[in-house]
């Protein structure tokens, strides 16, 4: 087994883990190369199928090409997707790019608000109605007590402490100083009532072990990340447009992204760089995960 | 390239996070601005730069100054990859420690010169020889604060190396260093000229990858078992991770502890070419010829293997992380491999003090101890003993909602009784091909299942109907769990006779479908069905 097959490997074990423990079980999907393998794996850990829905929490500001790509592979893959948003705020206004509260303020409500209160169930939420293809409100929003999130312990330093099965409390708060223990494969699925766990399968891959095994397993990928016509910029990271910046880069495809990154000039360049909000404050990032960020 | 995680350990504040910080830095592994960021930070703060600071990515951290929590850093060198798990030396932190550890190959424990061993230096010994991890360098670091004197070095050395030896751990290297300085990190130090050994790199490059566990007997803990319906999928997928072994299609099995037998049909896998043969660590699937009922937890092996062990009691090795401590007779429930049982306690022989490897004799065992017990399950498990096979013999244990210890069986307890059910196994089937028979009575052999609170009154008044129009018909009724084993056992024989039999099943329906999948030449009907339709259907399927 090479390093791509043991990783492989192991976020399936925590898939068919996490499966088989949480009866209320859903996967957060942005979109982005990370959660599209983690779909993959999904696929991989049950044969073609995705057995849970997929949630996608739209802040209204995603790149535009994101929301195509969704759609689209949610039918032609037969997924289960749920759309959740923070509508009250983006209706009266109150985002970063309207101008009314900064960035971290902004992702706390149309990302860390709208994630927490749609996992609950406590928000209206979409469903996607395969005989239509449209969205249509969810008549029966059921709390999420299994929420299984692509998260990697290099992407930053928070995410560099989690545990492959992380608790959250009621108020879905981390509580980093006492996480539980987890070794020989066995992982926190026994969970009080009103509490829920965050899954992470991917938190042992790296930047470029994502990159190698969507050209590795050929899966298709939004093609943001790739530099197009005779630009040389492509995005890196993908967000909410106001916040995300495309980076200098001429890779046009999967092997050219994996061999600029072997190689190339992102070796010592943050992932996130061109993401805002990490700048926002030394620890924004952090305070964020902690009440309940992605 | 080849990967490699390696975990640092040692007492609180004998150098792991300047360690690991220095080791990033002179490797140049950090990211571009990264060391600046972290030496203006300190500006701002009046705090003196430390190596540390570079690890500790938390404001909780820093505030603090100890590391709680097991950080990983990637690194590489010319020979391979190294995620660098940077564990916690706090006893608060015990658990944090075991589970950076637990992800390792191999560790580089530090002792800090000037203080000799700690408390955790033992403690830690102690984990990493539990855990399995036996590559081991030992760093004796701060060599500065006792001037580079080979005489502490050579002191430290051996007292550590009388207590691992104890344990049964040989260090590949015992290396002096000052890891703030970078001193035999990455390159040779003219300060102590006396050292001629490896530097801190080269020994990390010659550890070598964990043995497979592929030459070893085939384990198959079973994860799950799948039937997805969606898009005409039928099929019955056993689902895990191949604990060792390795194992192709045709392959005759046997699952324990229910010691029921079938064979590998095929390897299943998605989005890949159907594999000759799978082995140790590979996470994949198999169909099974013929349908047995197995359940989750279940181990599955080669026929041809050495069997696991059997029993209900076991003498373990354990260490406990629980806020509660762990205590007699009190229910808790035990997770080894992929099967959860209820378990509890029947004996503490001892409690050992793992800082001192002193001996106690108690009524219980405290957080942070460890401890050597017998555990009694409220079933009858399989398991192997860590000398035999390490990865089926650990454990762990959960108290209310968290796993509260750990461990490893080390043997199955002398009056433990060894059952298996191995019913299927010991009972040979009729060598006349099936197809005869049909020719002989003039239809197939069907198993029909009734669902439904209705079923034993429909499912009698159909065999009524269908033994007046001359078809070999006969009536089971299953109304509870424990008779699905016998009940599916003679369904099976009477089909493969010829006869069609129809089964009153009290169970749920998803219980009820999983049952009727793993019988061949089976169907499931509701009690809401006229009896008539019922016949007529059963009737057209087997002529």
């Amino acid at each position: 087994m090479n390093h791509l097959d043991r990783l492989e490997a192991q976020s399936v074990y925590i898939f068919r883990e996490a499966y088989r423990d949480f009866k209320q079980l859903g996967m957060l999907w942005s979109i982005g190369k990370d959660s599209t393998v983690l779909l993959w794996l999904a696929r991989k850990a049950f044969f073609g199928h995705v057995p849970f829905p997929l949630i996608h929490i739209d802040t209204s500001y995603k790149i535009p090409e994101m929301i195509r790509y969704r759609n689209e592979k949610a039918l032609e893959w037969n997924l289960n997707l749920i759309v959740g948003q923070d509508t009250e705020s983006i209706k009266n206004k109150r985002t970063f790019p309207d101008g009314s509260i900064d960035r971290i303020a902004c992702c706390k409500a149309l990302k860390a608000d709208a994630l927490k209160y749609t996992l609950d169930g406590t928000w209206p939420r979409l469903k996607l109605n395969h005989s239509t293809g449209q969205l249509e409100p969810d008549t029966s929003p059921t709390p999420f007590t299994g929420v299984i999130v692509g998260a990697r312990a290099d992407e930053e330093g928070s995410r560099s402490k989690e545990r492959y099965f992380s608790p959250r409390g009621i108020d879905h708060d981390w509580d980093i100083a006492d996480q539980p223990p987890e070794f020989w494969n066995q992982y926190k699925t026994d969970f009080a009532p009103g509490t829920h766990v965050r899954i992470h399968p991917l938190l042992d891959w790296t930047e470029l072990n994502i990159w190698e095994y969507i050209l590795r397993e050929n899966i298709p990928i939004i093609d943001t990340y790739f530099a197009k016509n005779n630009e040389n910029i492509r995005y890196r990271s993908l967000g909410c447009y106001p916040c995300t910046h495309p980076v200098d880069s001429p890779s046009r495809n999967v092997s050219e992204i994996v061999e600029e990154l072997r190689t190339g000039k992102f070796v010592n360049i943050a992932e996130r760089s061109g993401r805002a909000q990490d700048k926002e404050d030394g620890g924004g990032l952090e305070t964020l995960r902690r009440e309940g960020y992605m | 390239m080849e990967r490699m995680n390696v975990v640092i350990v040692g007492h609180v504040d004998h150098g792991k996070s300047t360690f690991t910080g220095r080791l990033l830095a002179d490797t140049g592994s950090l990211p571009d601005g990264k060391l600046d960021q972290v030496k203006a930070w300190c500006a701002v703060n009046a705090r003196p730069f430390e190596y540390a600071f570079l690890l500790d990515a938390l404001k909780d951290e820093q505030a603090q100054g100890v590391t709680i929590d097991a950080a990983r850093c990637f690194f590489k060198s010319e020979k391979r990859h190294y995620i660098i798990i940077d564990a916690p030396g706090h006893i608060e932190f015990l658990k944090n420690m075991i589970t950076g550890a637990s992800r390792a190959e191999a560790a580089i424990l530090l002792i800090d010169a000037n203080e000799g061993v700690q408390e955790n230096s033992r403690r830690h010994g102690y984990m990493l020889s539990m855990l399995g991890i036996k590559q081991v360098v030992v760093l004796i670091n701060k060599m500065d604060l006792v001037n580079y004197d080979q005489g502490i070095f050579e002191k430290v050395k051996s007292e550590y190396s009388n207590f691992l030896s104890e344990l049964g751990v040989q260090p590949a290297a015992w290396i002096p260093v000052c890891a703030r300085d970078g001193d035999h990190l990455v390159h040779h130090s003219p300060s102590m000229g006396w050292y001629h050994g490896v530097t801190v790199l080269e020994a990390m490059d010659c550890f070598h990858k964990e043995q497979s566990s592929e030459l070893l007997p085939f384990r198959f803990p079973v994860q799950d078992i799948y039937k997805f319906t969606a898009q005409q999928d039928d099929r019955r997928i056993v689902a895990g991770t191949i604990a060792s072994g390795r194992i192709s299609a045709n392959t005759d099995v046997i699952f324990y502890p229910s010691g029921k037998r079938s064979r590998i049909n095929t390897i299943e896998g998605f989005n890949i070419q159907t594999p000759h043969q799978v082995s140790a660590d590979e996470s994949t699937g198999f169909t099974l010829h013929p349908q047995i009922f197995i359940k989750a937890g279940e181990i599955m092996c080669k026929v041809q293997d050495p069997p696991p062990q059997m029993g209900t009691h076991f003498k373990a090795n354990i260490f406990w992380l629980g806020k509660q401590p762990l205590v007699l007779k009190k229910n808790y429930k035990l997770k080894i491999g992929t099967l959860r049982v209820s378990v509890s306690v029947e004996k503490i022989l001892n409690v050992i003090n793992a800082a001192e490897l002193n001996v106690e004799s108690k009524g219980e065992v405290a957080r942070h101890e460890v401890a050597e017990v017998i555990l009694k399950t409220t079933k009858p498990i399989a398991f192997d003993t860590a000398a035999d096979h390490p990865h089926t013999s650990r454990f762990v244990i959960v108290d209310e909602y968290d796993i509260a210890g750990g461990g490893i069986i080390m043997a199955n307890h002398p009056n433990a009784s060894s059952e298996t059910v191995g019913i299927e196994s010991s009972i040979e089937l009729s060598p006349i091909d099936p197809a005869r028979r049909t020719l002989l009575h003039g239809h197939s052999g069907k198993a029909v299942f009734i669902s439904g609170i209705q079923a034993a009154r429909i499912g009698k008044e159909i065999e009524q109907t269908l033994f007046e129009s001359e078809v070999l018909s006969y009536f089971i009724g299953i109304t509870d769990h424990q008779s699905i084993d016998i009940g599916l056992h003679s369904i099976r024989l009477l089909t493969n006779a010829g006869f069609v039999v129809i089964v009153a099943v009290d169970l749920s329906p998803t219980e009820i479908v999983d049952l009727a999948h793993v019988i061949t030449d089976s169907v499931v009907i509701s009690d809401t069905t006229p009896v008539s339709d019922i016949v007529a259907s059963i009737t057209t399927v087997i002529h």
